[in-house]
């Protein structure tokens, strides 16, 4: 069960996703993000769902795997979109009599709900595709270069960056050990299901200190292993693998500021 | 009896990690036997116990325990953990209570028994496996990696199975501390007449050594199940897929090509130092 989490998965590929310059690839992620709060014209959202659906496309990452990443955040969406529908106070279009008060339904929170969950979707999607397609490696590589600017404010810029590669490594290790923990656990006649809440917290002991006492022992080795082959930190060390701006780079920057650009045209020019 | 009926398992299904570990696995364990499973890494040793103790849901086939079918919609999980123990391979990283004696204690606990009955299981059990009093109260952690491994062996004897699978119990452990652990499997076999036993091993030393029959798997298939003596009547095919014949057989094939009147398969260092001592007094090597 622990072992089908797909949140920070990586499906090796070669398209131009893959391959692009990992600090530019998060930076466009996160403009993504911001142009997508800019929008709020449903011709804007269709224009944004073309640019989304040519980007996995291009991708080659199978939209299964994109719609299984966004089945755990489901309750999220329900949640948001029921809270901005009850809660945004308008012009009422109905109301559901109840006892002796009624909820009111707005217009202005039937659109608030609308857009607050197509921006998630497309907030989660787009996150999505960047860790699909971006090694962990190649993301802490993006991360630590993003950050470099700001190594004079005394930001450890590559020590973050060292303990993200390590912290990322070892999920799977820990997924497995945790699988196999509860196993071993259950196998024995551990009850994790049945219970109060007090109870099932006790239930989780049997899991929780050997998961603790592996975790530092995994530690202890790794930092023995580290010492071992002399490493001592700084920025002064070099990568196997250095990364680089290429073409494919400029013309994902073109390519990004035209859709830019004609998001723009419709959401601020077009009078429809 | 343990039976498995043409059982696969698949890891992961529909995604791009799908892996196929278990292709249609037919086997029938005898009450009262005691089996070794081996093959090489990735043959899926571990899956298929898994799959007798319910840890995991064939994707297709059926086992049955006692004739009764564990992987029926609504069958009770929580008795197959009963019957079945499994020791998983390093069993003392499960090791999480104050004291070795309220680990042992778990299962028997979890099973409900009353307080009585727990203290006599868990000081048999210790006895069993080779602990003292002494560590009794210890915190487990406090124990050496073969005294560890020996209390998580006895917390699943504790619980007082009728099927006793250990997955790669000597693992990780010098020879004197693999001696024991397959010393206690031994014991215990002869302690407990109708105890289904299975234990999974990398070395043919060791189920040369300790088991009666033997599985041998090969890239998620049963290649053989047979007795010991049997398997190794087929020393090429072992070898072939990728498993070592012990060193001893390796010894006394090259011996009697040499022209040493030495009788076939020999697989234990015991049988052929009688064989050769027979030799050298004079005889025709027979034992
Ligand atoms: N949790 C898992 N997810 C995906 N694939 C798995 C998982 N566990 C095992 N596998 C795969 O299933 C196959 C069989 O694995 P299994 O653990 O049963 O092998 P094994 O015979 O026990 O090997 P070893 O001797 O190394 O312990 C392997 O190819 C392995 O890669
Ligand atoms: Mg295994």
């Amino acid at each position: 069960m622990f072992k089908d989490i797909t949140i920070g998965q990586y499906i090796p590929g070669s398209s131009p996703l893959h391959k692009m310059y990992p600090a530019l690839k998060i930076i466009l992620t996160i403009a993504y993000i911001v142009v997508l709060f800019f929008l709020h014209k449903p011709l804007s959202y269709a224009a944004f769902f073309v640019f989304t659906a040519a980007l996995i496309l291009i991708s080659g990452v199978s939209v299964k795997i994109i719609l299984k990443g966004i089945r755990p955040m489901l309750w999220i969406l329900i949640f948001t979109a029921l809270i901005n529908l009850f809660m945004t106070q308008g012009e009422t279009v109905f109301s559901i009599p109840l006892w002796a008060f009624s909820i009111n339904i707005s217009r202005e929170g039937i659109v608030l709900a609308a857009t607050m969950t197509v921006r998630l979707l497309f907030l989660i999607v787009g996150a999505s595709l960047l860790t699909l397609t971006t090694s962990p490696l190649q993301l802490t590589d993006g991360i630590e270069k993003l950050l470099k600017p700001l190594r004079p404010l005394k930001v450890p810029s590559y020590e973050i960056a060292m303990m993200m590669t390590i912290a990322i490594r070892f999920i799977p290790t820990l997924a497995e050990e945790t699988d196999k923990i509860i196993k071993a656990q259950t196998a024995r006649g551990a009850d994790f299901e049945t219970g109060n809440i007090l109870r099932r917290a006790k239930a989780m002991v049997p899991i929780l200190v050997p998961l603790f006492v592996s975790a530092f022992r995994r530690a202890d080795e790794l930092a023995t292993a580290m010492e071992a082959r002399c490493y001592n930190g700084g920025g002064k060390r070099t990568r196997m693998k250095e990364t680089r701006m290429k073409k494919l780079d400029a013309a994902a920057i073109a390519v990004f500021l035209l859709c830019c650009g004609i998001l723009a045209v419709l959401e601020y020019a077009l009078k429809i | 009896m343990i039976k498995t009926e043409n059982v696969s398992y698949v890891y992961q299904p529909s995604t791009p990690f799908e892996s196929a570990a278990l292709k249609g696995a037919s086997l029938e364990i005898e009450d009262g036997s005691l089996t070794a499973v081996i093959g090489h890494t990735g043959s899926g040793k571990s899956t298929l116990i898994q799959l007798m103790c319910a840890l995991l849901k064939p994707t297709s086939g059926r086992i049955l325990i006692d004739g009764e079918d564990i992987t029926a919609k609504g069958a009770d999980l929580r008795a197959v953990h009963r019957k079945v123990g499994l020791v998983f391979q390093y069993p003392e990283h499960q090791l999480f209570e104050d004291t070795v004696y309220k680990d042992i204690a778990f299962g028997p606990k979890n099973m409900g028994l009353d307080e009585k009955e727990i203290d006599e299981r868990v000081r048999e059990s210790a006895r069993v496996v080779g602990l003292k009093e002494k560590h009794l109260d210890r915190s487990p952690f406090d124990l050496s990696g073969g005294q560890k491994r020996r209390a998580a062996i006895a917390g699943v004897l504790a619980m007082n199975p009728k099927v006793l699978i250990l997955d790669e119990p000597t693992a990780g452990l010098d020879p004197k501390g693999r001696d024991d652990i397959l010393g206690i499997i031994k014991t215990l076999h002869k302690m407990r007449s109708d105890m289904i036993i299975i234990f999974v091993s990398h070395s043919m030393e060791d189920v040369a050594k300790t088991a009666e029959n033997v599985i041998v798997m090969n890239d998620g298939g049963v290649e053989m199940h047979c007795s010991v003596a049997e398997a190794f009547t087929h020393a090429e095919r072992l070898q072939e897929i990728g498993l070592n014949v012990p060193q001893i057989t390796l010894l006394t094939d090259r011996l009697r090509s040499a022209g040493i009147k030495l009788p076939e398969h020999i697989y234990t260092v015991d049988y052929a130092a009688k064989a050769i001592a027979g030799l050298v007094k004079g005889g025709d090597g027979d034992v």
